[in-house]
């Protein structure tokens, strides 16, 4: 049984005796979780490659409803509401819980359209309204300096750091309660990575956050909670500065020691 | 209607509609190919095989002079294209390389020459091969398809030679070996599954052509190997004996259709089957 | 005797290469001293004059020039929507075994020879139409839809696999804003590879302007300007296919090449617009 640490925080999500399978493969790639996510706080997801962390990130988005096949069980309690019913609404769904992902994904069109992106398909079209709001969220993702001046120049001018901070706001532009971020800096330098992570520590006044990170100092650093995962197994989750000094769990000390992984 | 259920109706639709035109363009295409089997089947007999294009009404009757002008005209262009096609595809590859400008330019040339209508290549061929002589021949047919099919061959060789490594190069070199034995032998041997295919489906695409053999080639109803005359071909046949008001001629035509499919078909299948071999190995 | 091999064989080598480039200048040169009568002739106005009278030696190539584009046309606007659904179906929503086999389907009948169309266009479309449209059944509307359907397999092969460069990070980015199905297509995918699908269509209509098989039986064979779509018309290449051998003045055979050199120039100039304008960028990421 894993260690499960005392959430102080409200819970906004709770996954309950969660399993799930990928298209074709009769073993799950998740072990029947169990899992609470605090309310304003930031979790992190760590673990080896493998180990199912990047796979339920992409649960609470269905994302793995894209592709055909795949399969859940059990419970994903949003809001103490199951997102995992057949009939969710999944655009609501991805519009309160939003996701970065890890090479930045500006869209073929201008700065200010992709932040304006979501609000669009919202049905906001007042103009004075739209430009606030993006104003707003580049502020918010701390690239209005950069980028205020040249809304119109396409989203994919930009440097692969301000890329992704325009993600970011393109994301937290339509208000999401929760936001995923999947390995936000793996594709990053070290100036946009810091970056990235300040801005993680002030958004989740406003947010609550889920972040995978291939990266130990970088959970250390921004998280309030680490989940430790291996082989689809949730091993340990702990108040991040805990986990990182006293684990207890003997897998979790040999993975931050750097035994294995 | 709320935003989103609008959102939700317009997707749908959209999705119907692309289904529609997908299953809409699918039963034409189908429509086509069961026409083209069924008609074919049909008209299908040893004596196609056995005899050569007789008048309407005399039996037996058959497409074998057609069948054998095709083969020549075929191999024939084959001989010239794809020896010439794969010269200058190399020079493109080993002595031009990506920089040079004059390559980069043929390169160009070779995508603008494989998109010429072919007709228009016929009428080139006719006034360079036909008219001074005064008569149609075999040889100008070999011409015209010859010309289809260099630029083909240059663009696939050049294609698969620059996904030779490098370094393979290099170790050849390295070992004292002189730069066309180099390409000769290690360069060719490397990118020798892509170039075959590639052959192989120019050969299919220039099989299926009649515009270019219209009036160079021409006809011929009688039994003729004599490349310096007319000659018959399938292609050429298909088109006289489909727009012939005799009944006999027309399945007969559709049979040449047949024949022509099927060759067309199997060539792209083993070019097929041959890659997706090679990338099974690797 | 390695050095004299090595400099003959790179000699060999960049004499086919500087080949395709004679041939070309040679269509260009060959064609034109060909229509150099006709051009003294009828000089630019051959062009718009659309009486074409053989037994008169008078010439015009309004009309072939006027089929050929109108059968296009109308072939374009059959086909580019059908191909983009054909491949909006194929990338996005068949399950993967259908659309492998539907895909593999679709890029072998791109491979059946253009007479074959033409034959089917005769014997049954035609019938066909001429039942729903009446008239003969002859005519650019059949041409066209002949055109259509030769081009589909190519146009939609082609757009699909410029669909599928999309990195699927990408739509996945606007799933997650919740974007539907339609909203990721026409925001991120068509965009992402607008230039590959323009360039796409551009080549498909370089490929059914040059068309002669496909279109020759159902054009109908009629030299003048039809007051409907419905009715038997003319093209450049099916000019060629019908009359070439028949060409008993020097004029009339000149007339000919004429029209074969303003096919060539319409084609070298559709093919090199899709070449540079938009495919050059997609060619040199697959490189």
């Amino acid at each position: 049984m894993p260690t499960i640490c005392d959430v102080t925080h409200e819970h906004i999500i709770d996954v309950k005796n969660f399993s799930f399978y990928y298209a074709g493969v009769d073993t799950p790639n998740l072990k029947k979780i169990n899992m609470p996510i605090g309310k304003g706080a930031v979790t992190a997801l760590i673990g080896p490659s493998g180990c199912g962390k990047t796979t339920l990130l992409r649960c609470f988005n269905r994302m793995h409803d894209l592709y055909p096949g795949n399969r859940y069980e059990g419970e994903i309690l949003f809001d103490g509401h199951n997102i995992l019913d057949k009939n969710e609404d999944l655009i609501k769904l991805r519009t309160r819980i939003g996701m970065i992902f890890q090479k930045p994904t500006p869209f073929p069109m201008s700065i200010f359209d992709n932040v304006a992106y979501g609000l669009r398909l919202q049905g906001l079209k007042n103009k004075n309204e739209l430009s606030d709001r993006v104003e707003q969220a580049l502020k918010d993702a701390a690239l209005w300096k950069e980028v205020g001046s040249r809304l119109k120049s396409p989203g994919t001018a930009l440097s692969g750091g301000q890329q992704q901070r325009l993600c970011i706001a393109r994301a937290i532009a339509v208000e999401p309660e929760v936001l995923l971020f999947d390995e936000p800096t793996s594709a990053l330098d070290p100036i946009s990575t810091q970056a990235i992570e300040e801005l993680i520590t002030k958004l989740k006044e406003k947010v609550t956050i889920i972040i995978v990170t291939h990266n130990m100092q970088q959970a250390a650093r921004v998280s309030d909670y680490t989940a430790f995962m291996y082989l689809g197994d949730l091993i340990e989750l702990g108040v991040t500065e805990e986990l990182f000094i006293t684990p207890k769990e003997e897998m979790t000390e040999q993975y931050i020691t750097g035994k294995f992984g | 209607m709320t935003l989103q259920n609008r959102r939700i109706l317009i997707n749908k639709t959209v999705m119907v509609l692309s289904t529609a035109a997908a299953i809409g363009g699918i039963i034409f295409l189908f429509w086509i190919l069961a026409v083209l089997l069924f008609k074919g089947f049909a008209a299908l007999n040893f004596d196609i095989f056995m005899y050569d294009m007789a008048p309407p009404g005399r039996e037996p009757s058959g497409l074998r002079n057609a069948l054998v002008g095709q083969l020549m005209l075929v191999v024939g262009a084959s001989a010239i294209g794809v020896p010439a096609g794969v010269l200058a595809g190399t020079y493109l590859s080993e002595y031009g390389g990506k920089k040079s400008r004059l390559a980069r330019f043929i390169r160009d040339i070779s995508d603008i020459m494989m998109s010429t209508p072919s007709i228009v290549i016929g009428a080139f061929v006719y006034a360079v091969l036909v008219a001074p002589f005064g008569h149609f021949s075999g040889w100008a047919g070999i011409a015209a398809l010859a010309i289809m099919m260099i630029p083909i061959v240059l663009r696939t060789t050049d294609d698969m030679l620059q996904l030779v490594p490098g370094s393979l190069r290099e170790a050849a070199i390295a070992l004292g070996a002189p730069k066309y034995k180099v390409i000769i032998q290690v360069v060719y041997r490397g990118a020798k599954t892509g170039m075959l295919t590639g052959i192989l489906l120019s050969i299919a695409r220039i099989a299926g052509e009649t515009a270019p053999l219209l009036f160079t080639s021409f006809s011929n109803n009688f039994y003729s190997t004599d490349l310096n005359q007319p000659i018959a071909s399938l292609t050429v046949t298909m088109y006289n004996y489909a727009t012939s008001p005799y009944e006999e001629w027309i399945d007969q035509g559709w049979a040449a259709a047949l024949i022509l499919a099927l060759f067309v078909l199997g060539a792209n299948i083993i070019g097929r089957i041959i890659i997706r071999k090679r990338e099974g190995e690797h | 005797m390695n050095r004299t091999m090595d400099i003959l064989f790179h000699n060999i080598t960049r004499f086919f290469a500087l080949f395709v480039l004679i041939v070309l200048i040679a269509l260009f040169f060959v064609l034109f001293s060909e229509a150099k009568p006709a051009i003294d002739a009828f000089g630019l106005q051959f062009v718009t004059n659309s009486k074409w009278a053989p037994n008169m030696d008078i010439f015009g190539g309004y009309p072939a020039i006027y089929g050929s584009i109108v059968s296009t046309v109308i072939a374009m606007i059959i086909a580019t929507p059908v191909a983009v659904g054909i491949a909006i179906f194929l990338s996005e929503l068949a399950p993967p075994w259908l659309a492998a086999t539907v895909g593999m389907a679709i890029e072998l009948l791109a491979a059946i020879p253009s007479i074959i169309y033409g034959m089917w266009g005769l014997f049954y479309l035609a019938p066909l139409l001429r039942d729903i449209w009446g008239g003969n059944g002859l005519g650019l509307a059949t041409a066209g839809v002949v055109l259509s359907i030769m081009i589909l397999p190519f146009m939609a092969a082609i757009t699909r696999d410029a669909m599928k460069t999309t990195p699927s990070i990408l739509k996945e980015s606007a799933y997650g804003m919740g974007a539907t199905r339609w909203e990721v297509l026409k925001d991120v995918v068509i965009p992402y590879v607008k230039s590959g699908i323009i360039g796409s269509i551009i080549l498909a209509l370089g490929r059914a302007i040059g068309e002669t098989m496909a279109v020759t039986f159902v054009m109908g064979n009629a030299h003048k300007i039809p007051n409907s779509i419905f009715k038997p018309a003319t093209s450049i290449p099916v000019t060629l296919a019908n009359e070439f051998t028949e060409a008993d003045t020097d004029l009339y055979y000149s007339s000919l090449f004429y029209l074969a050199l303003i096919l060539l120039i319409i084609s070298f100039t559709v093919i090199a617009i899709a070449k540079f304008w938009f495919l050059r960028n997609l060619q040199e990421q697959k490189i």
